[in-house]
């Protein structure tokens, strides 16, 4: 049952990065590529649809830790107290600056939003990252099973002083980079020239500065956390998902112009094996102990009571497969490329 | 310690408040928005669809608000709340978790297509997506009310010797009946402030002679359902919860009524001030025997005092318990007092004629907003000193890392935020109001292949 919804947690952690990663990378990267009104309503038509339904794979995470993995969410969020309120000040904005926007029709105000949006976009990125590089590099939890990090110290992930280090700084970067790749691979599937177009010749420097950025966290996690390593080495699932990691990462620059859809799938695979391979390579581990390893909050030690996996293992099965059901009646409302829309009517008439 | 309790209790109080602005007005909305659309859809007529065009554009900027409030509530029970997070998550992790499967995946996956997609489906498809819309925010209502009813009476739980709460029996936690009662009296308050947002936006283009189709329209509606969801949420939806508050939480009953001393044929204090040092109320307006009728069903039944409490088991701000009950129940007497007169001439054909009653409609728009929140206040600053009840103690709830400096900074940061976006919430409904229905329908964006 711990291994079961420890996968869930990690599947839906890593739909959620795949979904509102591409909405937060072309937030981030929009900023750059625009330089009209037209263009930025180019770029916020692709992710006017999406935004909300995709971040609320974020909330649902946090129910489903809630149910199975209460105290991870309760040492893990009061413990990174600061960070996690600018993750959600920064959430208020950017849905706030997006929703907005499309009522006001002031030139100066619009800008004003779509600086919010694209800044609280790219902050979110970068915390996001933030976020997975303290879990990665792990908190000094001793006997109590709490910790609490101020936002920074001394920048020195050995001593683990502060949320903010070099080495979560790192992966907050990479984490950036990565989704504004992703983000530009959607850009160049849904929306229209000349955003397409810029889109498509950001995602080539940016494939090479992810190659950079992967390397370097893939080492630095290695020397802070030597038993990741072992731990991929001796699981044959991890090998599988790191493989279609690589693989999708390879495959999402090639064909960028001939097959957009596919460049795009291959980033999200890319996203999707190297979180669960990630996983994988942690498990049982969820919430690392820096000093020990007993005192780790782990899928067994951190699990609610079975009676509560099992009764959540129902609900949750039925609601996941109606979640998709509805992401992909939206995909295939909103397929083919979207356009930003002129004062006149609509083109089409009502089916 | 003591003040960094204070600043979670402080900054949960401030952020829930805020937050609920919003969503009585959305779940209302969503109710009437599908009325409107099924109208439409089987008359055809174009006041209808122009109805439910501009009422929709308002759902949208009130969703909005809702959503990104939202978000912190459901952070802040692990950042501000780590220990009930712990001790409670086998219980209310299924309601939470439901909430986001269920319910916030319905209304937001749909909310693009209702506000944006009228042109890329048919009648019948878009009137499919209002029923999501109402199916997704009521269900999210029945989910959170269900979680705060455990709060509220615990049922279907065991406690073990380390002192944290499990599950016991599923279907005794899903069937708690404060749950269904609370989740009645809510939604009714919820079609209540649409309702009368709906009159006072129909009567401001009453009586500026604009807009006249849909303003009548959105007056009729409004007055039908305001009138119905107003006497529900006094009777049986408000009765039956003041008799659960009776038999489940005397203590904060007592505070509510402002009484002191147990005793049979208990009278119920319309109006006045509680003096809880001298034990009296001061300018004491009471009807004689009726709080035993309401409380226990009839005048010899005894109704326990706050004097039977020892100080550490009942809820500290008695003042603040006494007068929010009294604002909810007195504004929402006044209330259906108004939707009475409304309604009566809505029946002789008079309502869109009738500038006084326009004038009332529009002044009374802030009263199901103050009635809802007086309401919130009172049952969970009743049911303090427990998160929850008899089995937690909001002071063994708390996050015990996060000390006052950084709750402060964090309260201080959503009082900023908060301020700016009422303002610019406030700013946008005028301008939705003052622009008025009938443009054609607000296509965002249309593909290309």
């Amino acid at each position: 049952m711990e291994l079961i919804w420890f996968a869930i947690v990690a599947l839906m952690a890593a739909t959620w990065v795949a979904l509102d990663g591409f909405a937060l990378g072309a937030g981030a990267l929009h900023l750059l590529l625009a330089r009209s009104d037209r263009d930025r309503r180019s770029v916020l038509v692709t992710i006017g649809p999406f935004w909300d339904g995709n971040e609320v794979w974020l909330l649902a995470l946090g129910g489903v830790l809630f149910t199975a993995f209460p105290a991870v969410l309760a040492v893990s969020l009061s413990g990174l107290y600061m960070a996690v309120f600018l993750i959600v000040w920064c959430l208020i904005l950017r849905g706030v600056s997006l929703e907005l926007r499309q009522h006001v029709e002031n030139g100066t105000l619009r800008n004003l939003l779509d600086g919010v949006f694209g800044m609280s976009s790219l902050l979110l990125c970068m915390l996001f990252g933030v976020a997975l590089g303290n879990l990665l590099r792990g908190f000094t939890i001793g006997q109590s099973g709490r910790f609490s990090l101020s936002l920074f110290g001394d920048f020195q992930p050995q001593s683990a002083s502060g949320i903010l280090d070099s080495y979560t700084l790192l992966i907050g970067v990479f984490a950036l980079l990565a989704l504004m790749h992703h983000g530009a691979l959607w850009l160049n599937l849904k929306a229209i020239d000349p955003i397409r177009a810029r889109a498509a010749a950001s995602a080539r420097p940016l494939w090479w500065l992810n190659l950079a950025a992967w390397i370097a966290a893939a080492a630095w996690t290695q020397a802070l956390r030597p038993d990741m390593l072992p731990a991929l080495l001796e699981r044959p699932f991890a090998w599988v998902l790191t493989g279609l990691a690589v693989l999708g990462f390879l495959q999402s620059r090639r064909a960028i112009h001939a097959h957009p859809g596919r460049a795009f799938l291959s980033s999200s695979l890319w996203l999707l094996a190297l979180l669960a391979a990630t996983a994988t390579c942690s498990w049982p581990t969820l919430v690392h102990s820096r000093l020990h390893p007993a005192w780790s909050l782990t899928a067994f030690n951190a699990a609610s009571p079975a009676r509560t996996l099992e009764l959540g293992l129902i609900w949750w099965s039925l609601a996941f497969p109606i979640a998709l059901l509805w992401l992909s009646i939206l995909l295939r409302l909103y397929r083919g490329r979207l356009a930003p829309h002129h004062e006149a009517q609509a083109a089409r008439e009502p089916r | 310690m003591d003040s960094a309790l204070d600043l979670h209790r402080l900054q949960f109080a401030f952020t829930a408040t805020f937050h609920y602005i919003f969503p009585q007005l959305t779940m209302g909305l969503a109710l009437l928005i599908f009325i409107l659309k099924t109208r439409a859809l089987r008359s055809g007529e174009e006041r209808f669809h122009a109805a439910a065009r501009f009422w929709i554009r308002v759902f949208a900027i009130n969703f909005a608000f809702g959503v990104v409030t939202g978000i912190p509530l459901e952070f802040q029970f692990a950042t501000n709340w780590a220990r009930f997070t712990e001790g409670a998550g086998a219980v209310v992790g299924h309601t939470l978790g439901m909430e986001g499967m269920y319910a916030f995946f319905l209304e937001s996956s749909f909310l693009g297509l209702l506000v944006f997609g009228e042109h890329r489906l048919s009648h019948r498809a878009h009137w499919l997506v209002s029923l999501a819309l109402f199916a997704g925010t009521w269900l999210s209502g029945w989910f959170i009310m269900a979680t705060n009813a455990f709060m509220q009476h615990p049922v279907g739980h065991k406690v073990l010797p380390d002192g944290s709460v499990v599950l016991d029996s599923f279907m005794a936690f899903i069937a708690n009946p404060w749950a269904f009662v609370a989740y009645a009296h809510t939604m009714c308050g919820s079609v209540v402030t649409a309702s009368f947002v709906m009159c006072a936006v129909a009567a401001w283009w009453q009586l500026n002679r604009q807009h006249e189709a849909v303003a009548r329209s959105s007056m009729s509606l409004g007055v039908s359902a305001g009138l119905i969801a107003s006497i529900l949420v006094a009777f049986p939806t408000g009765d039956l919860q003041g008799k659960l508050v009776a038999e489940h939480q005397p203590a904060a009953l007592a505070a509510m009524e402002g009484r002191f001393h147990s005793g049979s044929d208990a009278e119920l204090v319309i109006l006045g001030q509680p003096d809880f040092r001298e034990k009296t109320i001061d300018n004491s307006v009471a009807v004689p025997g009726i709080l035993s009728l309401l409380a226990h069903g009839s005048f010899s039944s005894n109704v326990r005092g706050l004097d039977e409490f020892h100080p550490q088991d009942r809820p500290e701000h008695l003042e603040l318990i006494f007068y929010s009950f009294h604002i909810m129940a007195g504004l929402g007497t006044l209330m259906i007092a108004l939707m009475l007169v409304a309604a009566w001439q809505l029946l002789r054909g008079r309502l869109h004629d009738s500038r006084v009653v326009a004038w009332a409609l529009l002044m009374a728009v802030p009263l199901p907003y103050i009635a809802n929140t007086a309401g919130w206040i009172a049952t969970e600053t009743g049911r303090q000193p427990w998160a929850i009840h008899g089995l937690m103690r909001t002071a063994h709830a708390s996050s015990e890392v996060v000390h006052s400096g950084s709750a402060l900074f964090t309260l201080l940061g959503f009082l900023g935020l908060y301020l700016v976006l009422g303002i610019a919430f406030v700013l946008l409904m005028l301008r939705q109001i003052e622009r008025g229905p009938g443009n054609p329908p607000h296509a965002h964006e249309q593909a290309t292949h």
